[in-house]
């Protein structure tokens, strides 16, 4: 060895990173979909588990090829290409021709993500605007629910069905008194819908997993959840409240969907306008627009609003952090 | 209060902490530089063969601010030359060969201090400087303009970067000396409260120095106050912040506040300076990191050379990738081991190639974890954002300028990108942007 140690790296600090990269971040709200998708495979069988594994594959293939064919540095190991596809699965109904399903992965990763620039840059969620365009482009297909394991009352009705309503359809078509499911089932999944937004409680473990972990803040989720509450007390009572929490998409919308970083507030107080309108325009669609279900619209709505919410709210929040923390200016 | 500002958990890394303090061999020679602190570089004293004694001034400057510089070896000047600086430029410096006997400066004995004037005129003499890191001359530190405002002491005992260890080594081994040099400021300067600020996780320490206070009968007005084991706790706005629940803005003084601070070991430099008269001529310093055979705490002479210190640990056993000096969180990279120690070194840090990886930079998903991260809620993401833009007022808006530079944000980040250094060249564009 010479004397001395001339050929170093030399970079400005710090010199040190947390464990937590985007991989792990990814990873991270992989690992809080399991009992959500756990409970769809309980409830809808091996189709679920064939289904998500199409969309993951198809999503992941979308983006190896675009990045591919664009020449852009392969992005497929920081796993938000396979996040996509399983949160995309885990809103379709089990039963979805598998075409369909790499359709729907084409529009979320080349169309909303990667010609906005990739990872990052697209203003609003890939999975979410892909469902949209799945529920349109294949109106029939996305609304046919396979009847769900547990649902054991509707099998009962009609012992030769194959399939079934969801909660909210049988509200939208016949009131309150159409609802099959109770409120417990609706709480533990035994109710048609998309594989992953059946079983409130699996959602709440998965949601609970990533607040703890710090993944995600309690703001969203919060507003949201605590928006669709207090308007569906107004609606119709307590009952009406929890049914609205726990039937349909509110709780995956609250803590997987909205909660993606890119397409939400980075500031607490724009998170919390971003969850109140995420719950606001969940109830307005659900209780006065012609589709049983909002939470998807109401996500999108507010993904575009964010740039806006964020204008909003970066002055307030230096004032109200940075000044006080910091000492005035 | 009862609120925290926030702060991020690093792994600790603080494999010296019970490696009691060694001392390193003189080396062959010794490489002095006269730019130690802030403000002025000292002029040489002594010319080429002159023959120095430990302990015996070499350089000074009548500028405000600054502080004289000693010999820490015996021997003769053999050159005053020029070696590329770290911050960039170049720093003079007087290269003595040590003849090995340690021959003590006879001038040295302890001050006599009869008055404030006094104290302050001693602290000069003896070099000492911020060695908490900023290496800002102490005695101008102590000496306020607005004296009578200050009531306040605050020790510095929070060692958060990790590895660090030489700061809890003194707490734990040189005791006596912080609380003598604290009632020696709290006596000359006036002041009624002291606060000494240690983490949990130097629990020893911190019963070692209540234990001191007790033996004193001082608990009335000396106070250690136990802190977070989080980063960036030792930073002079979050220290303040912890102990009186005072925000302080960047570019305010401590003494605007009622608060002096100074680091836990030129408050023990002091308690020792005003006991023995001997200046600040050794340092004691963490050695630690993978391409060190022996990591140890370590009593060097200023100016040994960071080869020959690496050598008193037992020499390399993997090629060095990255040497720092200070932490790795805010510690610098350097070039090259020829370089030598300077006054406010507390660690050297070697790396070996796994330590030193830079992990390669990814696209922001904008998750935010950089403003939960900073203790002043700043948004490096749109600082960083405002500064590709080179938007002044944004940053301005912003509140750049707060941003004390903890590398806090970029340690979090998923995506690895550098916002502290982002920040930092941000600032530098505000400044200019505004003087023009």
């Amino acid at each position: 060895m010479e004397k001395y140690q001339e050929r170093l790296m030399v970079s400005a600090a710090p010199h040190a990173v947390s464990p937590m990269n985007t991989q792990k971040v990814m990873g991270t709200v992989l690992i809080a979909l399991i009992p959500a998708f756990a409970v769809g495979v309980y409830q809808f069988g091996v189709r679920a588990v064939v289904l998500t594994a199409v969309c993951i594959a198809s999503c992941v293939v979308f983006e190896y090829l675009y990045n591919m064919i664009a020449k852009k540095e392969q992005t497929v190991s920081d796993l938000s290409a396979v996040l996509t596809g399983a949160l995309l699965a885990m809103n379709l109904p089990a039963g979805l021709p598998f075409w369909m399903a790499v359709v729907g992965s084409f529009a979320a990763i080349v169309v909303v993500k990667q010609l906005f620039g990739g990872l990052g840059q697209n203003i609003v969620n890939p999975a979410v605007t892909a469902r949209i365009f799945m529920f349109i482009a294949f109106a029939s297909e996305m609304t046919t629910w396979p009847i769900a394991r547990g649902a054991q009352r509707a099998a009962d009705l009609a012992p030769d069905a194959v399939t079934a309503a969801t909660a909210l359809g049988e509200l939208s078509r016949g009131g309150v008194e159409a609802v099959t499911p109770s409120n417990l089932d609706l709480f533990l999944g035994n109710c048609g819908g998309c594989i992953g937004e059946v079983s409130a409680l699996a959602l709440l473990i998965g949601g609970a997993f990533l607040i703890w972990r710090k993944v995600i803040t309690w703001h969203i989720p919060v507003c949201f959840l605590g928006t669709v509450f207090i308007l569906g007390l107004i609606w119709g009572g307590f009952d009406g409240a929890i049914f609205h929490l726990c039937a349909g998409g509110v709780m995956l919308g609250a803590f997987f969907c909205a909660t993606d970083y890119v397409t939400s507030p980075t500031s607490p107080m724009g998170k919390v306008i971003f969850g109140i309108g995420c719950g606001l325009f969940t109830m307005l669609i659900r209780i006065f627009a012609s589709y049983p279900e909002g939470v998807s619209f109401a996500i999108l709505i507010m993904n575009i609003l964010v740039s806006r919410i964020d204008a909003f709210c970066e002055g307030r929040y230096v004032k109200k952090y940075a000044d006080e923390k910091g000492g005035k200016k | 209060m009862g609120k925290h500002l926030n702060s991020v958990h690093v792994s600790h890394e603080k494999h010296t902490a019970e490696c009691a303090t060694e001392v390193m061999p003189v080396p062959e020679s010794v490489c002095i530089s006269m730019s130690q602190h802030i403000g002025a570089p000292c002029k040489p004293l002594v010319k080429k063969g002159d023959y120095v004694k430990v302990g015996q001034p070499i350089g000074d400057t009548d500028a405000f601010v600054s502080a004289p510089i000693h010999s820490s070896v015996s021997g003769t000047v053999k050159e005053i030359s020029a070696l590329p600086s770290v911050a960039g430029g170049e720093d003079q410096v007087i290269i003595i060969e040590a003849d090995g006997k340690q021959e003590v400066w006879e001038e040295i004995k302890p001050p006599v201090i009869n008055d404030m004037k006094d104290f302050i005129a001693a602290i000069r003499a003896s070099g000492i400087v911020g060695l908490g890191g900023a290496s800002f001359p102490t005695h101008i530190k102590l000496n306020p303009k607005n004296l009578d405002e200050v009531d306040t002491l605050i020790v510095n005992g929070a060692e958060c970067e990790p590895f660090i260890t030489s700061d809890h080594r003194l707490m734990l081994e040189n005791t006596p000396f912080i609380i003598d040099g604290a009632e020696a400021i709290m006596k000359y300067l006036d002041l009624k409260k002291c606060y000494i600020g240690v983490e949990n996780n130097k629990m020893n320490a911190i019963e070692k120095i209540r234990e001191e206070i007790r033996s004193r009968g001082r608990e009335g007005d000396m106070e250690v106050k136990v802190l977070r084991s989080s980063y960036p706790q030792g930073a002079e706005r979050v220290m303040i912040y912890e102990c009186t629940g005072k925000t302080m803005n960047a570019g305010v003084l401590p003494a605007e506040l009622g608060v002096v601070l100074s680091n836990v070991t030129t408050i023990a430099f002091i308690g020792q300076h005003l006991k023995t008269g001997r200046p600040l001529t050794t340092k004691r310093i963490t050695v630690d990191g993978n391409a060190i055979a022996q990591p140890k705490n370590i009593i060097v002479p200023i100016g040994a050379r960071i080869a020959d210190v690496a050598q008193a640990c037992g020499g390399y056993k993997a090629e060095p990738k990255k040497i720092l000096m200070g932490g790795p969180m805010m510690g610098r990279a350097i070039f090259s081991d020829k370089l030598p120690i300077v006054k406010n070194n507390n660690a050297i840090l070697f790396f070996d190639g796994k330590q030193a990886l830079i992990p390669e930079e990814t696209a922001c998903i904008k998750c935010g974890m950089c403003t939960r991260a900073c203790p002043f809620n700043l948004m490096p993401v749109l600082l960083s954002d405002a500064y590709e833009a080179r938007d002044a007022e944004r940053l301005s808006n912003l509140r750049v300028m707060q941003c004390m530079e903890c590398g806090s944000c970029s340690y979090v980040c998923p995506a690895r990108r550098p916002l502290g250094f982002t920040n930092k060249l941000a600032k530098g564009f505000l400044k200019e942007a505004q003087s023009k």
